[in-house]
């Protein structure tokens, strides 16, 4: 009887531990959301659950509220950041999602606390969101998140923060952000108040490329993506780029859809110069582009 | 010797409370058919379960039945039903049944483990596993008269044991709200017992 009392225990204590760094985020209308003081006075939640810049209020896990303004948001990892009066609160205990193996128990816990169990189910590389967003590791959870976890920890069995879990990033599937993607993006808003992702400024659609081109453009692979629309005065117009050029590869690596080019600039910060391999008019072309920024997309 | 394959302990102690609960839990019929499972509350024949097992709008269908783990059925009758409460007590005529151990539903804490055995779908002592999502003292939707476990109950589930980590019961299964399951604190059936069924 003693282990299995004693798991208990140790997942209780655990959701204890977590909560005290645990707030309850008013930033949407009816229902809260969860976030976790990731570093004194500075609170990270799910970037989806604030739907207003302003008038931001957080409840502490003792019940105090204490106002809140946004440092910055970053959609693409669906993370925004608060700072709060309050900076003699404890933060979280921040452990390293890279030692999570499938299979090892965790909890995801929202305001309250509430509490949800379960296991790692699947873990692995660097992955893109559908927002946009670089996510250093993937973490799939099979635990149940309920209504306001979005924002709140996922803990392991010592209550140490092994990630941050959101239903904004998958419909399909439970996911958490991994610590050091979090600790990335707190850095970057903290220091200049959002994260700048290098933009080409193309729509593009992928092709089949001919064998004969294949042979013109050393380093392209089977397919290439033709430019379908360009942004006037946007990075890549600035650089030459036309409708119907034929990217077949950038800094080297071949473009086979659409989606191969945000990977290939994505870190690369904005204003540094990329060699993009084309195919125009039957001939191999190669043009340097400077990445510019996105452009935001505000609500 | 093969040294390298033991089951861990967990595994043992889940077996065992596991199978205590399974005793302590009944199936409750009602002309002839299941209507769902019921906590064996004293050794002398008081059974708890929920009112609406028992009855929707009036308490106990005619020929109510009550069926142990060992197999036998009994008849059984009605000493209390509160369908506010959603809780009902009957008797059954039989002594030295394996009573279920009560647990003190006030001092349950946030993701501390709970167990629920009960009769879904026809499966016989069905057990599942879960935490506790918060603590009956915690407010939130579903009101602080309840206990809330992230716990997958199915219908068959309803008024049957949660119970903790020791086997000890902390409530009586009620209902599932979007996925949290909701017990009866053990405290209030209880008080409940107290009032209608003193000892």
């Amino acid at each position: 009887m003693q282990t299995l009392l004693s798991l208990s225990n140790d997942l209780a204590s655990a959701v204890e531990r977590a909560a005290r760094a645990v707030v309850t985020v008013h930033a949407r209308p009816r229902l809260p959301s969860t976030g976790v003081l990731w570093r004194p006075g500075i609170v990270v939640t799910a970037e989806h659950t604030v739907r207003v810049d302003e008038e931001i209020r957080v409840a502490l896990s003792d019940g105090r509220a204490a106002p809140a303004t946004l440092v910055g948001r970053d959609p693409g990892t669906d993370l925004a950041v608060l700072r709060i009066g309050e900076s003699d609160r404890l933060a979280a205990e921040i452990g390293d999602s890279a030692e999570l193996k499938v299979g090892n128990l965790v909890l995801a816990v929202g305001y309250g606390p509430r509490a949800s169990w379960g296991v790692v189910s699947a873990v692995g590389g660097a992955w893109r969101t559908w927002r946009g967003g670089e996510v250093d590791r993937l973490l799939r959870v099979d635990l149940v998140l309920y209504p306001g976890f979005s924002g709140g920890p996922l803990v392991d069995a010592s209550g140490k923060v092994a990630g941050l879990v959101t239903s904004g990033l998958s419909r399909q599937l439970e996911l958490a952000v991994p610590t050091s993607t979090v600790t990335r993006v707190v850095d970057e808003l903290l220091a200049t108040g959002r994260v700048s992702r290098g933009y080409l400024g193309v729509g593009l659609q992928s092709v089949a490329l001919p064998e004969a081109l294949r042979r013109l453009a050393p380093g392209a692979g089977t397919r290439g993506l033709i430019v379908v629309s360009i942004e006037a005065d946007g990075p890549a117009a600035r650089a030459g780029l036309m409708l119907g050029d034929v990217l077949v590869a950038l800094e080297g690596t071949p473009l086979h859809d659409p989606g191969d080019v945000p990977a290939a600039i994505a870190g690369r910060r904005v204003g540094t110069t990329v060699t993009v391999s084309l195919v125009r008019g039957g001939a191999p072309l190669d043009l340097a582009v400077t990445l510019g920024e996105r452009p935001s997309r505000r609500r | 010797m093969d040294v390298g394959a033991r089951p861990h302990p967990l595994t043992s102690d889940l077996a065992d409370v596991v199978g205590r609960l399974r005793e302590n839990t009944v199936e409750m019929r009602s002309r002839g058919r299941a209507s769902g499972s019921g906590i064996i509350w004293r050794a002398d024949g008081l059974i708890a379960t929920s009112a609406h097992v028992v009855g929707d709008a009036e308490p106990v269908r005619p020929g109510a039945q009550v069926v142990l783990a060992d197999g036998r059925r009994l008849p059984a009758t009605l000493v209390a039903w509160d369908r506010k409460l959603d809780l009902a007590l009957l008797r059954v005529e039989a002594r030295d049944l394996p009573a279920a151990l009560i647990g003190d539903s006030d001092r349950l804490r946030a993701g501390e483990l709970v167990l629920a055995v009960g009769h879904p779908f026809g499966l016989i002592g069905a057990v599942v596993t879960g935490v506790v999502h918060a603590a009956p003292a915690l407010g939130g939707h579903a009101g602080p008269r309840w206990v809330q476990a992230d716990l997958r109950l199915a219908p068959g589930n309803s008024g049957g044991p949660m119970a903790d980590a020791g086997g000890r019961v902390v409530g009586v299964n009620a209902m599932i709200v979007g996925r949290l399951a909701l017990a009866v604190p053990s405290r209030v059936v209880e008080a409940f017992a107290m009032r209608c069924a003193p000892r």
